[in-house]
């Protein structure tokens, strides 16, 4: 069992006894504040953040050692660094930025996709457990790389800001829908597109992880606490399906890690695109 | 920063902020900054050129291995191409060779024919004159002989010798010619009761 699981067993099978209820706690986001170093105060150094160096410190040490000899027939390490790259830079990277400029933003995107997917993959890893991106402010910092990436390489791409918000406008429509329909694309290019960006990966991660703390924390209430044979099975139960809930979180984590990255190639290729 | 603001607006020291649970944590959007940073620029500086190169590489040693394999098609093609071509040629060859066999073999069949021909009839040739020679060796001695049996034959009947007179006049001679000639019939000398 984890730290954080553990944490989170002790509050019910502790605030019961206090209160003398018998409630059960079930947990929240407050369970996912953690500080290690600083006290309690918002400079604290967190545990995703002690999480989130330590993943930049492995993968750094991997990728770059990994490169180090790179050969023309690949070995072990080589081909599993040569598969995540390709991934990155043809599936995502070429496939929908284009072939001509693409090249510039694949270290920006293999940088998203292998820090949040090892980060995410830390969710479910034994002694770490902890989703980096459940904590919100992280998937925020990403976002923003992204938000002002794709705004930058527009606003250079149109040669201006005023052009930018013109080209936001489809060639060929009326007059009167003009103005509407640049409100909603003006909406949908800085509004809904990073609010979507950032809180879908933080949404995800925080409710994986919240609902397999609801499996473990409830079933270790109902085992110890449950006060007859059929509540305990049911805790029993409850653990097993936290088991195959991991399963199914791993590709959630996943498939998160190549959303972001996706989409941020996709808002990457419209800012490159020399209309809309 | 939005948390930091909060957080001191509501007087409060801690790190979480119970009335928004949802805020950011100021410290972890810092680590975060830091993380990607750090990240990304090994990425940019070591990562991606080395795997760039490498692929830069790997493709021109496969467009290289593409284009010998090319050149080695070409040389095959064009050695197929010479070798039927001089097997034509050589067939072609062949063909007049045994042509011009045939045509010799026939000339030569023809010139050998020829030959035997001729041969055969000179041969008919000297033989026919050997035979007219001999013939008319055989008529000079028959016609001496002949005379000298007849002069003899002549002498007895008549009792003395006729043979230098025959010499002299050339009876026999002339008696032969006019028998060529045709102007002596032969007459029945046996005695016509002997006959009947």
């Amino acid at each position: 069992m984890s730290p954080i699981v553990v944490s989170a067993s002790w509050l019910p099978a502790v605030a019961p006894a206090a209160e003398g209820e018998g409630g059960f706690e079930t947990p929240g986001v407050k369970d996912f504040w953690w500080p290690l170093v600083g006290g309690d105060s918002p400079w604290t150094l967190t545990r995703p953040g002690l999480v989130l160096l330590i993943s930049v410190g492995l993968l750094a040490w991997f990728y770059v050692s990994a490169t180090r000899k790179l050969t023309v027939v690949p070995s072990k390490n080589q081909f599993l660094v040569e598969g995540s790259y390709n991934f990155v830079r043809n599936t995502i990277g070429r496939d929908i930025i284009g072939s001509k400029d693409f090249l510039q933003f694949v270290p920006l995107l293999l940088t998203l996709f292998t820090l949040i997917l090892v980060n995410n993959v830390f969710g479910i890893v034994p002694f770490i457990q902890f989703p980096t991106m459940s904590r919100v402010g992280i998937p925020i910092v990403l976002t923003l790389i992204v938000y002002i990436t794709y705004h930058t390489v527009a606003i250079r791409r149109k040669h201006g800001v005023l052009p930018y918000f013109k080209s936001l406008i489809p060639p060929g429509l009326p007059g009167w829908l003009k103005p509407i329909l640049f409100v909603l694309e003006f909406l949908t290019y800085f509004v809904i597109r990073p609010l979507t960006l950032a809180l879908r990966l933080f949404g995800n991660m925080l409710a994986g992880h919240l609902m397999l703390l609801v499996f473990i924390v409830g079933g270790e209430y109902l085992l110890l606490h449950g006060g007859n044979l059929f509540l305990n099975f049911s805790g029993v139960l409850s653990f097993a399906f936290s088991i195959a809930m991991t399963f199914f979180e791993l590709l959630i984590e996943f498939l998160q890690a190549f959303i972001f990255t996706l989409l941020a190639a996709l808002y990457i290729s419209d800012a490159v695109s020399e209309h809309h | 920063m939005i948390t930091a603001s909060v957080v001191a607006a509501e007087g409060e020291t801690t790190g979480f902020p119970s009335g928004f649970p949802l805020l950011p944590h100021p410290a972890e959007m810092i680590i975060g900054v830091i993380a990607f940073a750090i990240l990304y620029w090994l990425y940019k500086t070591k990562v991606v050129p080395r795997l760039e190169e490498l692929y830069e590489e790997r493709a021109a040693a496969i467009e290289g291995g593409m284009q010998q394999a090319e050149q080695a098609q070409e040389e095959a093609k064009a050695a197929l191409e010479q070798y039927t071509a001089q097997l034509a040629e050589a067939r072609a060859e062949a063909n007049s060779i045994r042509e011009s066999a045939r045509e010799q073999g026939a000339q030569i069949v023809a010139e050998m024919r020829e030959q035997a021909q001729a041969e055969a009839a000179r041969i008919t040739e000297s033989a026919k004159r050997q035979v007219e020679a001999e013939r008319q060796q055989a008529v000079v001695q028959l016609r001496q002989e002949v005379g000298t049996l007849s002069t003899a034959l002549a002498s007895k009947i008549v009792g003395e010798s006729l043979e230098d007179e025959v010499r002299q006049k050339g009876i026999v001679d002339r008696f032969l010619e006019e028998l060529e000639a045709g102007e002596v019939r032969p007459e029945k000398i046996a005695p016509a009761g002997q006959d009947a």
